[in-house]
């Protein structure tokens, strides 16, 4: 399947997708404003939400499988938007299931609150695509806003309020730098494509102080939207705050898209700028993941533990935009499946755990889990393990951070030393993961703890399910593989290809 | 024998079914576990140990097939398997066994049914979660021994850490949770760059020139050329992850806090097989993988210097525990740095000595924490000075205690001599200076085994409590009488597995060898 995208309405068959998702997230609005408002209705337009994300998901998966291709334009076809839409899109199915759950246990009435999700599910979906710095910047802003106003869904939480607005200033500060870096590479390159940025870009351009300003804001713009330390600083607040469901949407789906636009726009328009720019991104990469991984050593509340953990792997995740070359980006997209899977995985445990008022969200209210109720301490069990990235027990999880580490070696310039620091820092994560492993198995059931409740049906879904295909695809990862293998495309393929490592590992 | 064994095809199967055994049992208590609504209190639930005892017995006949069907004239390597597992990446489900993995593989077998039967009465709670863990662990274990393929291995490695850690954190002794812990993060820390090694030797391994892909296949891997610099940082993260798990000093201190800390199974199956691992590992892979690393000089003597303090301190620490745990465990260091030293002299005599410890080093050490077991769950104490006398009461214990520490000192005729002389001669003549200074671990062995002998078993009766001790029972006895029939044959007759174990030190001496020499040459050719 071929699509002209300089003819209109091919260009709106190769955003089919992105359409049907937009489309009816429009008339759920409609839905949503209908009836009386009350929980039932709410359920209501979030199992509609469900249903529009499962078309929008075979309609991605139709068109990968048709192996859909197009001429250059403002947006890409290929296997790694299709990927990272699947990842999106399973990630605000998840997160709408767990959403009914949560708003029934909450009493949190907010069927408009489906609609937010779907329509920042459609900036993410377009910031897979983008192929242009202003689709970028439209997707970013379409995903933001809405994340704004999810995070302060419940109006009766000061938390979530304060949340959200601490989310909104700083989000818009940002947003602020990224427009600049746009607007001054524009300057220097005369366009705003980002196949045509490509071209215009060499090693030398980086001469023009234009372009290297602007790259830089671009970066800051990027690292503050992927919570990359040391712009990290609104995260633990408003996982805190928000709702936790959306704090699962906004760990797993709002990364994984910002990071899939980051990585595009720099193997893409910079393929030059990965020299120039090697030691900053390395930098950012370390202090992420080592910062990230030592402050979360010292959290008491599990939302906030768990908000660490996602700024430390967006340190590991930033080592495969240092790679920037296609193994990088194969092994961000299979990355990115695991850590998905798994924190939202366990974000919903926390859901399941949790009591009105957001309750019993401490690690300490975990003390002998495993005696009250096994099942779900071994789930959250294989969640930790996953995220700490250990084999079999933690399934994918471990096969991700190879997959990382691999690419890190094969790089063009290789990365032993990003690598090494990466396993060091899993090591310190060890700490926490286990300290969540060790309080669920190995401490007493405390005497005044609170008795389990059953687990609402969508939850104990979202639970086992992805608790069952981390461990199945960690123990046979060969589909995933040769998925993310083929998920990338030939314009990241010809990226600069570096010497074979044993030559550089003499050095 | 070897009749029946080619009739029903045994060299084909044997070893993932050994892998598979274990992993079904502890599927059968899990499903068995999700059925049923009880409390998996031992008593409610009596048969879970059952079940477990009945798979390890079957585990253990089914692998005594591997004695006779291995022909040590044989290949290197025998009973392989070989099934595709990650395809791009070309892992594969690789397995064989050489004289070395042979051996570990039945101390392994032979290990865990008396494990079974140490934990029949002292696991109380969560029993088949216990024995689901204890059956898991056996999996990852042989899979650490018959792996040939280094994604395989690695998986297996880690594997083994999580059953262990649940082990003693959950059934553990007062501050298990600390020592739990602190046994996880070491072994992982040092194992983590491992795998970053094993990455980078995958990596290197593509052959372009003649169409071969990356592999972890160990034989690709053997013949990779490094240069030298890289083989010293590649020693260094194998030898990281095996030097942890010995433990070697300094790297030891994670070993007191677990052996103390575990149950009595815990700890003699940390004792007899896991710390295996860590020599096994040496002489697997950190040696043969990278000799010319390994075999450079400040590298060798660092670590025979090591070996040797770990000799002496080990001994000299043991001496003056006040818990007879602890004693043991501290015992251990000092006799893997038997091994470790036979390893690195790098003699045949020495490699067989090393493979000898540390099959007499399980057997031993294991029968010795199985007894301290026995005495706790009676008395609910392991410090010495608690006991003294009780010879008189428990004449059987004590017996069997006095054999199997002289066993532990190395007396001649025990399977602790054969293995300590044969390091010591073999290592003697190419380090006599590390040989001297290791010789005194065996005086200070006989010292403070004795001691505390003395202590324990003699001396007055002078505390009331320890007058009501009962003696073994049939199935402690049964678990000794094994225990004890391996000591002594070993020790007299040690023939039949020296014969098996030769080709493969063999083979390990002439690697090391090779390599250093081809060091030399590329030395020479660069003056």
């Amino acid at each position: 399947m071929y699509f002209d995208l300089s003819i209109p309405s091919q260009l709106a068959g190769a955003l089919l997708p992105d359409l049907i998702l937009v489309v009816g997230a429009m008339l759920l609005l409609l839905v949503s404003v209908w009836g009386k408002e009350s929980l039932r209705h709410a359920r209501l337009t979030g199992l509609l939400s469900i249903g529009v994300c499962a078309i929008t998901f075979a309609a991605v998966v139709w068109l990968w499988h048709a192996r859909a291709t197009a001429s250059p334009g403002i947006i890409a076809v290929d296997g790694f938007r299709w990927a990272t839409d699947c990842i999106v899109l399973s990630a605000t199915i998840i997160a709408a299931t767990l959403m009914i759950d949560y708003s029934e246990r909450e009493q949190l009435i907010s069927a408009e609150s489906y609609v937010l999700l779907l329509l920042a599910a459609g900036g993410m979906m377009l910031l897979a695509a983008s192929r242009d710095l202003i689709v970028v910047f439209l997707g970013i802003e379409l995903m933001s806003i809405t994340s704004y106003v999810l995070c302060g869904l419940d109006r009766r939480s000061s938390r979530g309020a304060e949340a959200a607005l601490k989310y909104f200033l700083l989000g818009a500060f940002s947003t602020g730098f990224l427009l600049y870096g746009i607007a001054l590479i524009y300057g220097a390159t005369g366009s705003t494509d980002i196949g045509t940025i490509g071209t215009a870009v060499t090693g030398d351009s980086f001469n023009n102080p234009l372009l290297l300003a602007g790259v830089g804001l671009l970066v800051v713009g990027f690292c503050f939207k992927v919570a990359a330390i040391p712009f990290h600083m609104w995260t633990p607040d408003v996982y805190e705050g928000a709702a936790t469901p959306i704090t699962a949407f906004m760990a797993a789906a709002v990364k994984a898209a910002a990071f899939a636009a980051f990585l595009r726009v720099w193997i893409e328009a910079f393929p030059g700028a990965t020299a120039a720019w090697i030691h900053p991104l390395q930098w950012l990469a370390v202090i992420t993941m080592v910062g990230g991984n030592v402050v979360a050593l010292q959290q008491k509340s599990m939302k906030r533990m768990l908000a660490y953990s996602s700024i430390a792997h967006a340190g590991y995740l930033l080592v495969t935009v240092v790679v920037a070359n296609s193994l990088g980006a194969s092994a961000f997209l299979f990355y990115l499946v695991a850590y998905t899977l798994a924190t939202m995985g366990a974000f919903a445990v926390v859901i399941a755990l949790g009591e009105p008022g957001e309750r019993n969200q401490e690690i300490a209210d975990y003390a002998g889990l495993w005696h009250v109720s096994p099942w779900l301490a071994s789930a959250m069990a294989v969640f930790m393990l996953a995220l700490l990235g250990f084999p079999i027990a933690g399934g994918m999880g471990f096969f991700a951070k190879w997959y990382v580490i691999n690419a890190a070696l094969r790089a063009p310039h290789p990365q032993t030393v990003l690598a090494v620091i990466l396993v060091l820092a899993s090591v310190i994560s060890a700490g926490y993961y286990l300290g969540v492993v060790l309080v669920m198995f190995m401490r007493p059931r405390a005497d005044n703890a609170l008795v389990v409740r059953p687990v609402p049906t969508g939850t104990f879904l979202v639970i086992y399910l992805s608790a069952f295909t981390i461990l199945l695809f960690g123990i046979l990862p060969n589909g995933f593989v040769m998925l993310a293998r083929e998920s990338v495309p030939i314009s990241m393929v010809n990226a600069p290809a570096g010497p074979p490592v044993t030559a550089a590992a003499s050095r | 024998m070897q009749d029946f064994l080619t009739q029903i095809n045994y060299n084909a199967w044997i070893l993932p079914a050994l892998l598979a055994l274990p992993l079904a049992g502890a599927l059968l208590l899990i499903v068995t576990g999700a059925l049923s609504s009880d409390d998996g209190t031992l008593e409610a639930v009596p048969s879970a140990r059952w079940i477990a005892l009945l798979v390890f017995v079957l585990e253990f006949v089914v692998s005594m097939g591997l004695w006779w069907s291995y022909d040590p004239a044989g290949p290197r390597w025998q009973a392989t398997f070989d099934h595709w597992w990650i395809v791009p990446w070309d892992a594969r489900l690789s397995m064989g066994i050489d004289g070395i993995s042979l051996m570990m593989v039945l101390l392994t077998t032979v290990i865990m049914p008396l494990a079974v039967l140490g934990s029949w009465t002292s696991i109380r709670t969560k029993v088949r979660s216990y024995y689901a863990l204890l059956l898991v662990l056996t999996t990852g274990m042989l899979g650490v021994f018959v792996s040939r393929d280094m994604l395989l291995f690695y998986v297996m490695w880690e594997i083994m850490l999580v059953p262990m850690y649940f082990i003693i954190g959950i059934w553990g002794g007062e501050r298990r949770i600390y020592a739990s812990l602190k046994f996880f993060v070491y072994t992982m820390a040092g194992s983590l760059l491992m795998l970053v090694g094993i990455l980078y030797l995958w990596n290197a391994s593509a052959m372009p020139a003649v169409g071969l892909g990356q592999s972890f296949d160990y034989d690709r891997l053997l013949g990779i050329a490094h240069t030298h610099k890289a083989a010293l940082w590649l020693f260094g993260a194998f030898f990281l992850a095996f030097a942890v798990k010995v433990p070697m000093f300094p790297f030891h201190t994670w070993l007191p806090d677990a052996h103390v800390e575990a149950p009595t199974a815990g700890s003699v199956i940390l004792a007899a097989i896991m710390l295996k691992m860590g020599t096994y590992g040496f002489l697997r892979f950190a040696v043969p993988l990278f000799p010319s690393a390994a075999m450079t000089p400040w590298v060798r003597s660092t670590i025979l210097t090591l070996a040797v303090i770990g000799i002496i301190y080990g001994a000299l620490v043991a001496m003056v525990q006040p818990d007879f745990k602890k004693l043991v465990a501290y015992s251990s260091v000092s006799h893997l740095g038997f091994v470790m030293l036979g390893i690195f002299a790098v003699t045949v005599q020495s490699v067989q000595g090393a493979l000898m410890v540390m099959i007499s080093h399980g057997i031993s050490t294991g029968a010795l924490f199985l007894l301290i077991g026995m005495i706790y769950e009676r008395r609910h104490t392991r410090l010495i000075e608690a006991y003294g006398g009780i010879a008189r009461v428990v004449p059987l214990f004590s017996a069997l205690l006095v054999i199997v520490s002289l066993s532990s000192i190395g007396l001649p005729s025990t399977n602790g001599f054969v293995g300590e002389f044969l390091v010591l001669i073999g290592s003697f003549r190419t380090h006599p200076f590390f040989t001297l200074f290791a010789t005194t671990g065996v005086i200070f062995a006989a010292a403070y085994l004795l001691w505390a002998i003395q202590r324990i078993l003699f001396n007055a009766l002078d505390k009331p409590e320890n007058e009501q001790l009962t003696d073994l029972n049939g199935r402690e006895l049964a678990m000794m009488a094994v225990l004890v029939a391996g000591i002594f044959w070993i020790g007299i007759y040690p023939q039949p597995i020296l014969r098996r174990m030769e080709p493969s030190a063999a083979r390990f001496v002439s690697t090391v060898e090779n390599g250093q020499s081809s060091m030399r040459t590329a030395e020479r050719e660069t003056r």
